[in-house]
């Protein structure tokens, strides 16, 4: 009888699953190749988006401490990551974000104050046109891979050409629905792009003790799917895989698994987490350096495309934004039970209405 | 019109469904070709093509993952999980996202799935087949839960569930699929969401119950019939939400209550039936609420299930004991 070699099997396994780089960390081209094809004015616009999803952290943060804002799970660091896959994306596209991913949800098209309003807890935060192709930020981590593999079967039969695309964490590639997902699309050959962004941690679960595979991007083997690994710092790299993976489902080839390699510069929320309690120093050093902002700033600052003064009226022009739409979050009027009774079904059944007039008795009308 | 099975009444609903709307799609484990594991879908693949009616791969959380984001893009689906009792793997597509999904989107968007699934004792299934577990989608609000007791309300309930708007749970009791016979009209026709129905007019009690025990139910009225007890026999037909007022005039009416399930106690429908009794309708009460349902075991081993569930004969035996009261 033969003898395999299960080491050498083990070892083989994530070899075909290589960073995909386009920039290195000091904003030099280093696979022209890959280089998008994008105008220089559409990189800079690209570019102020980061920069937007970075001050809309910063600001989130500061108003959650002051609470004005609610739940909050920070984003600096993942802009390339998040804004960059984004940009790829078409507004016929599908978003099936997670609850990290709110902006990417902004940048398909939801009002700013309806994103604050879905961090306060606030109903009209999820009221959404029905032209608008997304979800809200979805809790129940895995849930929105099944349904992205149920949109995107859904596109498919209407002939749309428009992919479903979803967002998951490190952590969520141990869910049972993280592979159910990305295998029912496989399966149905349907137009979805699964995004992994890989953080390093789980709240205080790194990456390593969610599976003993050396990369994530590989899980999309198990689904007989084509997966790629990408630098999550690179958002020249993001934008460049995810605009060929989108291209490559809508045309009928069937999903694509990317997996991002990035870091938070914060905690897990601002529910309490501290991530002094699992991560050193020296490691966070080691990924701000990274910072997807900085290579992309030395990028264009080279080409002569960026300034100081531009990043400075931009940057009044985003908190202006801001302040706006957390002036049109707080007018938001007091929720009632009655609209949320109202709200259950299409057709009210007689129990609930006799909840719903007992309520509106109570609110006064 | 001719007599025909719950099983062919099923067929028929969904067939009148696809054929009516190109946006209803049917799909679950086995029921394309091979037309269902019970036949539910047979024929209908070859009729309606591959594009409506699809077999998908062996995971119920995929399935329900399917079924919502079909929805959202417009489709209503008619998905099947193959047994009732495979519902914990699919637990949270339904009692966590596409039952919530409307009230989450603040109105906005609409969920009309119909998600079908056989469960129900008597026929000597393995394990975790024939476990009653309506209660569980009964205590999840945005769900309509319906469970027909033979073929005519069968055939009109799921074509009202299909064309519901909200999503609504459709599941079917396996010794009824082809057990009890009746005449079901040929043509498309509707019967309501809402309401229970009283299968059986009578002064002395009330039987409230839902399912195969209907069927016992109606068994036991007529031997008490010679005993000289004269009991209504009131079907749910939804049983979540509940219809208050039917329940409520019969309890009105004869004073007296028994509630038959074949979930176990501490389980099922009846727990919020007695709940609603006592809540408004306490002064039409001559007796307690007498209960007959299955002891709080996990669902029996297969040989066991005759000496386990729920029949006739204690439902006679608690009818007499709430009479004499």
């Amino acid at each position: 009888m033969a003898v395999i070699d299960f080491n050498q099997l083990k070892n083989n396994e994530s070899s075909e699953f290589q960073t995909i780089r386009v920039l290195d960390t000091n904003g030099n081209v280093i696979n022209q190749e890959l280089f998008p094809d994008l105008s220089d004015e559409e990189i800079v616009q690209l570019f102020k988006n980061m920069v937007w999803s970075r001050i809309l952290h910063e600001r989130s943060t500061k108003l959650n401490r002051q609470g004005r804002l609610g739940f909050y799970a920070p984003t600096a660091g993942e802009e390339a990551s998040q804004v960059g896959s984004e940009f790829a994306m078409s507004k016929d596209d599908f978003l099936l974000p997670a609850y990290r991913d709110v902006p990417q949800l902004v940048l398909h098209g939801l009002p700013l104050y309806k994103a604050f309003l879905w961090s306060r807890g606030h109903v009209d935060g999820n009221k959404y046109p029905e032209n608008f192709n997304a979800i809200p930020p979805q809790i129940i981590i895995g849930a929105q891979y099944v349904q992205a593999a149920g949109v995107a079967l859904g596109l498919k039969k209407k002939g749309a050409n428009a992919v479903a695309y979803t967002y998951t964490g490190d952590g969520g590639t141990s869910e049972g629905d993280f592979y159910e997902g990305m295998n029912f699309a496989g399966a149905f050959n349907a137009p979805a792009v699964f995004f992994v962004q890989n953080n390093g941690y789980a709240i205080s679960v790194p990456r390593a003790k969610q599976t003993a595979a050396k990369t994530l991007a590989q899980k999309g083997v198990a689904a007989g799917i084509p997966a790629v690994q990408v630098d999550g710092m690179d958002a020249l790299a993001m934008y460049a895989v995810t605009k060929a993976a989108r291209e490559y489902a809508a045309a009928g080839n069937g999903p694509v698994l990317i997996e991002t390699l990035t870091y938070r510069f914060g905690p897990h929320t601002l529910s309490g987490d501290d991530p002094k309690r699992y991560r050193t120093a020296e490691e966070e050093q080691e990924w701000l350096e990274k910072d997807p902002l900085i290579r992309m700033r030395t990028y264009l600052d080279n080409k002569g495309l960026w300034s100081q003064e531009q990043e400075e009226a931009w940057t009044n022009e985003v908190n202006e934004q801001i302040d706006e739409a957390m002036a049109l979050t707080e007018q938001a009027s007091k929720q009632k039970v009655s609209e949320y009774l109202q709200n259950v079904f299409v057709d009210t059944p007689a129990s609930i209405q006799a909840q719903i007039d007992a309520f509106r008795t109570k609110e006064g009308e | 019109m001719a007599k025909t099975t719950m099983i062919k009444a099923i067929t028929a609903a969904l067939d009148e469904e696809l054929s009516r709307d190109e946006k209803v799609l049917v799909f679950g484990e086995d029921v394309g070709q091979n037309g269902g594991v019970f036949r539910a879908t047979d024929g209908l693949q070859a009729k309606h093509g591959e594009d409506q009616v699809f077999d998908t791969p062996l995971a119920e959380s995929g399935i329900g993952g399917l079924a919502t984001g079909l929805a959202f893009t417009g489709f209503r689906p008619v998905p099947e999980i193959q047994f009732f009792g495979f519902v914990f793997e699919v637990m949270d597509s339904i009692a966590g996202q596409f039952s919530r999904e409307r009230f989450r989107m603040g109105g906005t968007r609409k969920m009309p799935i119909t998600l079908r699934s056989p469960f129900g004792g008597g026929v000597h299934t393995p394990e975790l087949h024939s476990d009653s577990l309506e209660g569980l989608v009964a205590q999840t609000p945005g769900l309509k839960v319906v469970i027909p007791s033979g073929p005519y309300d069968a055939k009109g309930l799921l074509i009202s569930a299909i064309r519901s708007d909200d999503p609504v749970i459709f599941l079917e009791h396996m010794k009824l699929y082809r057990s009890v016979k009746e005449e079901v009209p040929d043509e498309a026709y509707v019967v309501p969401l809402d309401k229970a129905a009283v299968k059986r007019e009578g002064t002395d009690v009330s039987i409230i119950t839902y399912g195969y025990m209907v069927q016992e139910s109606l068994k036991a009225a007529e031997d008490l019939q010679k005993e000289g007890i004269n009991a209504e026999v009131v079907d749910l037909r939804t049983v979540s939400p509940l219809d208050e007022e039917t329940i409520l005039a019969s309890v009105k009416k004869t004073g007296r209550v028994v509630l038959v399930q074949e979930a176990q106690a501490q389980a099922g429908i009846s727990p919020m039936v007695a709940s609603l009794i006592a809540e408004k309708g306490i002064l039409s009460l001559d007796a307690p609420i007498g209960r007959v349902s299955a002891p709080d075991t996990p669902y029996p081993f297969a040989e066991a299930e005759s000496t386990w569930l729920p029949n006739k004969k204690d439902i006679v035996e608690k009818v007499k004991e709430i009479v004499e009261f």
